[in-house]
């Protein structure tokens, strides 16, 4: 009898690798490293098995590229108390597939401990940006004996919570970055059968009590989770374990696992460095409704209640809908006639969707690709920030082809697979949730009314006047904390410096005395814009006072407001009541955020020392003396709140 | 499937594996023939042939294989076998 191998988690929102051999050859007999490193990066966005994915990363390691134009480095350190090896090809691949160079290291299976404590270890030594924790619940379930009442499992685990807080204590004494605690898989096996649940000792119960307490203590502690327990949940747990590794070499994790485990890791880290995506484009017909709004008509497209088919569309609308609500910019692009197709928002019953849903609507006969170019011009939001979802293969080609940078899932057939799809290729993988989330959609609407006040008004200079802007601002709050990190960590455009910090390193510098912390929140008449601006200064180590604009960011929502302007009289002033003299100010360029590369100048200050250096900074100076003010069409409010 | 053809499969399986296409598989091949053959890249390879062949060795087999004409017998039974 032939035993077939369990079920293995897919990636089945990428599409497949036409040739896959070919292509690696191909990129290895490239000479040029950083050209094999491209074409490398390119298969690493197909779908690729547990053998194709070790086999990328030999290639991969070859090339022995530590960084490269285009591709942000990082340094992962993964601590685990069973066999990784096996994942962290696919966590390199993962990060090649977001032009991510991570750099992992791992030390002995069970090794952390002494890793963590020893100072002269290779860990403390690779001085990692991020570090994995992956640990098993074997621990947890050996201390607890199945007769222990429920407080005495309360008291264990409350016992090892505390271990694992001190070891993310000491991990963050060498890491600057983000700490990650994989949740405990649960490869037990029932032992009472359904009354496990209610036996606190039972192995089952153990595990889940566990993962309780992490999440909790996880929150408490601003370290992030990676959440293999839920994905072997959705996929089952043969998808995830296979008793046989583990007797073989201590795998926690199948191999068969490991490209999505890798993918899971990856988009955490991307997420972290504000590489999510922001945007969800939705094709429409076939896509949104069943069937085709130009031929069948109102009545005749397949949506909503009555219709299995019609409520898988419908599935996606709600779908869709939930990740508006939770931050995530809606658009639409369609091969359509426009007034036809915003016609069933308006008027079909079933739709769920609402045309004031959709940020961006794009339904003309025009190539995709250039539509999708429009939509982040309009929303004003980098063109890889979208995700793509078309029914229609040859469209989904064409867009790959043209926009490899737009990702675009590999929609199955069965529109009753749509949601999953999507869900499962984690685009939008967040590492926090706040209120601007909570309030983006309303936003970009407000947006909307902006943008046609523009259009009616005669100059900008009008346009301005009528918005009746005003700005509250002050120094970092511990209440806006969330949103300060958020801001600063997902803004690529207007960020002078693209410096990233963690909670932790923004709580210390707003209680330091030193530090001068500005935040900015934008009100004008039609709405509150929300908090798009964070300016961090320090006194430089040569002169105290002079301060140094170590970083600053702002939201492009907010773009061509005048704010660079008043925010900088702010800072000015600010300076100066702590008698400081001058400012200096540093402008790293990177792929995006081009639009401020004449910023400083433009503000008043002088370049100090032309020559550009290799990283792409440029210094600017100015004199607080000869500062003269900027007349701008907002008026100060008060302190942010 | 004949073993001629097993073996072929095999030594594909395990050139894509280390990238190295100098690689021939006999059936008294053993890992130690091989430089970069390691643990880990043996898991590996069972992995990859497990999902080839749509078979699972049993722990015991994998334990006991000690070169690759014994993956290649215990391969073929599972697919002649019913």
């Amino acid at each position: 009898m032939q035993i077939t191998t369990p079920h293995s988690p897919m990636m089945s929102w990428l599409p497949i690798a036409p040739d896959f051999r070919g292509d690696l050859r191909t990129a290895l007999d490239s000479t040029e490293p950083v050209y094999c490193l491209e074409n490398l990066a390119a298969l690493a966005a197909y779908r690729l098995g547990f053998l194709e994915t070790v086999q990328l990363d030999r290639a991969y390691g070859r090339s022995d590229l530590k960084q490269a134009p285009g591709f942000l480095p990082m340094r992962l350190a993964v601590l685990a108390s069973s066999t990784v090896d096996h994942l962290l090809p696919a966590i390199r691949v993962a990060g090649l597939r977001r032009r991510l160079l991570i750099d992992v290291q791992s030390g002995g299976y069970g090794q952390y401990r002494q890793d963590l404590l020893d100072p002269t270890s290779a860990l403390h030594q690779f001085a990692p940006q991020a570090v994995l924790f992956s640990l098993t619940a074997k621990e947890a379930i050996s201390a607890i004996p199945l007769t222990a009442t429920a407080a005495e499992v309360e008291e264990t685990i409350a016992g090892l919570i505390e271990e694992l807080r001190s070891f993310w204590r000491k991990a963050r004494e060498i890491c600057s970055g983000v700490i990650l605690q994989q949740t405990f898989l649960d490869v037990t096996e029932p032992l009472f059968g359904s009354f496990d649940r209610f036996v606190p000792g039972a192995p089952a119960r153990v595990v889940a009590r566990l993962n309780d307490r992490l999440c909790e203590a996880a929150a408490q502690d601003g370290v992030l989770l990676l959440d293999v327990a839920r994905a072997s949940e959705r996929d089952g747990i043969d998808a995830w374990f296979e008793a046989g590794r583990w007797l073989q070499g201590k795998l926690e994790i199948a191999p068969q696992a490991a490209p999505v485990y890798g993918d899971m890791v990856a988009r955490i880290l991307a997420a972290q460095r504000g590489l999510s995506k922001k945007c969800l484009v939705l094709d429409l017909d076939n896509t949104l409704w069943g069937g085709v709004i130009g031929d069948d008509g109102i009545e005749g497209i397949v949506l909503g209640e009555g219709s299995a088919a019609g409520e898988a569309h419908l599935a996606l609308q709600h779908y869709a809908k939930r990740l508006k609500e939770r931050g995530v910019i809606l658009a639409v692009c369609s091969k359509n006639d426009p007034g036809i197709a915003e016609a069933v928002f308006h008027d079909h019953p079933e739709m769920v969707l609402r045309r004031s849903d959709i940020a961006a609507f794009l339904a003309n006969w025009d190539d995709k690709a250039k539509n999708l170019k429009a939509i982040a011009t309009r929303l004003n939001i980098g063109i890889d920030s979208l995700v793509f979802v078309d029914d229609n293969p040859v469209e989904r080609a064409r867009v790959r082809q043209s926009l490899p940078m737009v990702a675009v899932p590999e929609l199955p057939e069965d529109a009753a697979q749509y949601v999953r799809c999507l869900a499962d290729a984690g685009y939008f993988e967040a590492v926090s949730f706040t209120l601007e989330d909570r309030d983006r959609a309303q936003q970009y609407a407000e947006n909307a009314e902006r943008d046609a006040l523009l259009e009616s008004a005669q100059s900008m200079d009008e346009f301005l006047r009528g918005l009746k802007m005003s700005v509250r601002f002050g120094p970092f709050t511990a209440v806006d904390q969330p949103r300060v990190v958020q801001l600063i960590n997902k803004t690529n455009q207007f960020n002078t410096t693209t410096r990233r910090y963690t909670s932790e390193e923004i709580a210390i510098l707003t209680n330091l005395h030193s530090a001068l912390t500005l935040q900015f929140r934008l009100l004008d008449r039609i709405g509150d814009n929300g908090l798009v601006s964070a300016m961090i200064l320090r006194p430089t180590p040569e002169d105290e006072d002079v301060l140094e604009i170590e970083n600053w960011v702002m939201s492009c929502r907010v773009f061509g407001r005048q704010l660079e302007h008043e925010a900088m009289n702010i800072a000015v002033e600010a300076a100066r009541q702590r008698g400081a003299r001058a400012l200096v100010a540093e402008y790293i360029a990177t792929s995006k955020n081009n639009v401020i590369s004449a910023l400083y100048s433009s503000l008043g200050f002088a370049a100090v020392n032309q020559t550009v250096s290799t990283s792409g900074a440029t210094r600017w100076f100015l004199d607080l003396a000869d500062y003269v003010t900027h007349y701008t069409h907002i008026v100060r409010a008060g302190v942010a709140g | 499937m004949t073993v001629q053809e097993t073996l072929t499969t095999f030594t594909r399986i395990l050139r894509d594996l280390l990238l190295d296409d100098s690689i021939v598989l006999t059936m008294d091949t053993r890992r130690d023939d091989i430089p970069s053959w390691d643990s880990f890249n043996y898991i590996n390879f069972i992995v990859a042939v497990e999902i080839e062949f749509g078979v699972k060795f049993k722990i015991a087999d994998i334990e006991s294989f000690d070169n690759v004409g014994a993956i290649v017998t215990a391969t073929t039974k599972m697919l002649t076998s019913d």
